[in-house]
């Protein structure tokens, strides 16, 4: 049996989902919007920092629903690339004195190189051995930012601090809320490239080869190119996640991108519903509060608790806020007929 | 250097001005965020979850010293209210912890967190904020620069520290020896041998050799070999646990036996020696700055009485032989006495200043002789250690009190 009738019998690891159902509706998305700018207005710096790193997250987690719901490859290493990002970034604002604005399209690059030539002889892996070959990356990742070789740039074991940059122009903005308007910008953009990306020709191509990798290149998908530029725009976004992490968190360390991360961006993708962009930021949101509420239950079980509330969203709503998404849509519509 | 500290000089000098001009009519009380005439709030971060979540057990330990405190009517007429978070040793955590605490729990100070990375993390932030990051449980010794830090304070003898302890002691018991260095090629390690060389001084020429090892090395006998050719009859092994037992096997396997010395970090009776075989471990040489739970001599000590008294009432479901409750229960007094003494002035520059003007305080679970000092210009609480050596199957502590200092 040949490795290509395996991926056909194998079965669908990812379900199937049609473009359309990928992205909200134009008055959801608007209110949504509307919330995100305005909330930051009326709360406190911290919640704001929060807000900040659910963006982040939220990206990160949108480069791997590229990745996996778009175009049906696993990815366990997406904390390697969010940490190329990050020490790219750091590196340039802290070493070379670069302007953190232009450190993230730099950082995005490097990651798209990066994951592109990962992707190069991940292609030859498919379903878990991909998954296996990626958890790998993970790993090794945060060795790799330890050795001596490069401590003079990444410091070591020490990591290195990043400054946080003001608001410019003299906006009467704190530093954080300068930061979530930058943060959030960016997020808008990148998530409108994707949603475009993912209804384009190459979109179009990335979801025929995860509906069907035979059938897609009897249609003459190039399925190579599509299969490692999938691999290298969600390495890219994740790269800006980490750049955009550095510097709000406004430090990075070998610590800080192990495999628990990659694992996290996983989790968050499946909680938001795989696929589904918007859910993206649900899934962000999953994974930054859930374990502070498991806590909150129990300090000493708070590993247990939050196994505990996984478990239940994953048997009650499988396919994430996806699925609740859907049901709230028909109630309404419901409500509106009567 | 002098300008950062001339404001601070400046601020503090016009701080005591300041409070002795309201002084007077009525006995002053001054708080910060975080404090009041009912309470005071004290933040701390600590992996209870993740791969350092052994450690977990020190913010319990401080958590019930607290609820102690509190039962027996407070500090001053005030309760402590303890906050405490996991991070799950993830700096990224530790910074959203640390923000969580200071800008929504709005805690007077934060205590006692712990990792070297994670508070890496958040020193610059606690120092931008003016909020005490004190007392932090890491034995790296960067948290001891006031002049550039002037909120950040350690605790713990820092690895420096204590390899000066180990020049100090060689250079009296065996003035001759050709030392030779085994060190993990790490921050660790290179914080150790630094101390080393610091406490040699001129006499840095007894170490005859410096050898180091990665940690993703499987085994490092060919190192011990090595050192063992160079000629050096002193050992000091600079290592994590695992490769402090194999250092000590393979000492044994080739017959070399050299004056052992092996990091207090590595000192462990059950993780280390044991494994490497009692045999082989008798005489190696540590130094130690807190008590033994499982050392029978410390049974009518006061303090350990003490200790374990809170333990069986607060903490029942402890393990007394954890050195990291041990720990706790010493950091967590320490933190006790600087609140009494900062009395009704609970702002955060006074606690900097109090934590600052520790002399000679004595803790129930610290070694007999060993207090806590500090000064303005000196953020190492405890920089003191006693020497122990193997014999048996426990550890016997022998010898003065070694400081850390090198004037005296």
């Amino acid at each position: 049996m040949s490795a290509a009738e395996e991926v056909v019998t194998e079965g669908q690891a990812v379900e199937a989902v049609p473009k359309r159902a990928m992205t909200l509706g134009y008055g959801t998305s608007l209110v949504v919007l509307v919330a995100l700018i305005i909330t930051p207005l009326l709360v406190k710096n911290f919640i704001i920092f929060q807000m900040t790193m659910l963006l982040i997250y939220g990206l990160a987690v949108l480069a791997l629903n590229i990745l996996t719901g778009g175009s049906g490859q696993f990815s366990l290493g997406q904390s390697a690339f969010y940490a190329v990002g990050a020490y790219t970034s750091a590196i340039l604002m802290e070493h070379a004195n670069m302007n953190y604005a232009l450190t993230l399209p730099i950082a995005g690059i490097i990651c798209f190189g990066f994951g592109y030539l990962f992707g190069k002889p991940a292609l030859r892996l498919s379903g878990v051995y991909l998954a296996l070959a990626t958890f790998a990356l993970a790993t090794a990742m945060p060795q790799l930012l330890k050795l001596g070789f490069f401590e003079h740039w990444t410091g070591g074991v020490q990591g290195l601090v990043v400054t946080k940059p003001d608001a410019p122009f003299g906006l009467p903005m704190s530093q954080d809320m300068w930061l979530y308007y930058f943060t959030l910008v960016i997020t808008i953009g990148i998530y409108l490239a994707s949603v475009n990306l993912l209804r384009s020709r190459s979109g179009r191509a990335f979801m025929a080869i995860r509906d069907n990798e035979i059938a897609a290149s009897a249609m003459g998908v190039d399925v190579a190119l599509y299969k490692t530029l999938a691999f290298g725009v969600s390495a890219g976004i994740t790269g800006v996640a980490g750049g955009l992490g550095a510097i709000a968190v406004q430090f990075v360390a070998p610590d800080g991108y192990t495999i628990t991360l990659a694992i996290s961006l996983f989790l968050g993708m499946v909680v938001g519903g795989v696929g589904w962009l918007p859910g993206s930021i649900v899934g962000s949101a999953f994974i930054i509060f859930v374990p502070n509420i498991a806590e909150g239950i129990s300090k000493g079980l708070s590993g247990a608790v939050f196994g505990v509330l996984l478990f239940l969203v994953i048997f009650l709503v499988p396919h994430g806020a996806r699925q609740v998404a859907i049901v709230a849509t028909q109630l309404f519509g419901k409500l509106k007929k009567n | 250097m002098m300008a950062a500290r001339l404001p601070l000089a400046a601020l503090s000098t016009a701080f005591v001005l300041l409070a002795a001009t309201c002084s007077g009519a009525e006995a002053q009380k001054t708080y910060d965020t975080g404090a009041s005439d009912s309470e005071i709030r004290i933040g701390n971060i600590m992996p209870y979850s993740g791969p350092a979540s052994g450690y977990g057990v020190i913010g319990k330990t401080e958590a019930a010293y607290f609820a102690m405190v509190n039962a027996e009517g407070g500090i001053n007429g005030r309760k402590i209210k303890f906050i405490s978070y996991d991070d799950a040793y993830s700096p990224p955590k530790t910074v959203e912890q640390a923000r969580k605490l200071v800008e929504s729990n709005e805690v007077l100070l934060i205590f006692n967190s712990l990792g070297t990375a994670a508070n890496g993390a958040i020193q610059k932030y606690m120092n931008t904020k003016k909020v005490p990051q004190l007392f932090v449980a890491s034995g790296a010794s960067k948290w001891n620069d006031p002049a550039n830090f002037p909120w950040t304070m350690g605790w713990q003898p820092s690895y420096q520290d204590e390899a000066r302890v180990y020049a100090k002691f060689i250079m009296k018991e065996k003035p001759e020896a050709k030392v030779g260095v085994l060190f993990q090629n790490d921050d660790f390690g290179k914080d150790y041998l630094k101390g080393l060389k610091n406490g040699f001084g001129d006499k840095a020429a007894m170490i005859v050799l410096e050898e180091s090892y990665e940690t993703s090395e499987s085994a490092i006998d060919n190192h011990v070999v090595k050192l063992k050719a160079a000629g050096a009859d002193t050992l000091i092994t600079i290592a994590t646990p695992k490769f402090t037992a194999q250092a000590i096997k393979k000492a044994a396997e080739i017959g070399w036996q050299p004056l052992h010395i092996v990091s207090n970090v590595s000192a462990s009776v059950g993780g280390v020696l044991q494994p490497a075989g009692f045999e082989n471990a008798q005489g190696i040489l540590s130094a130690s700055y807190l008590k033994d739970g499982s050392d029978p001599q410390w049974d009518h000590d006061a303090g350990m009485m003490k200790f374990l008294a809170f333990l069986q009432k607060y903490e029942p479901d402890a393990n007394k032989l954890d050195g990291a409750v041990v720990f706790g229960y010493a950091a967590a007094q320490t933190l006790a006495k600087v609140l009494q003494m900062c009395g009704d002035d609970l702002t955060r520059a006074n606690v900097m200043k109090q934590a600052a003007s520790l002399k000679g305080v004595e803790l129930d679970t610290l070694l007999p002789g060993i207090t806590v000092n500090t000064s303005a210009t000196d953020f190492a609480p405890i920089k003191q250690l006693r020497m122990m050596r193997f014999k048996g199957q426990k550890w016997e502590l022998f010898g003065d009190i070694i400081s850390a200092d090198l004037g005296h």
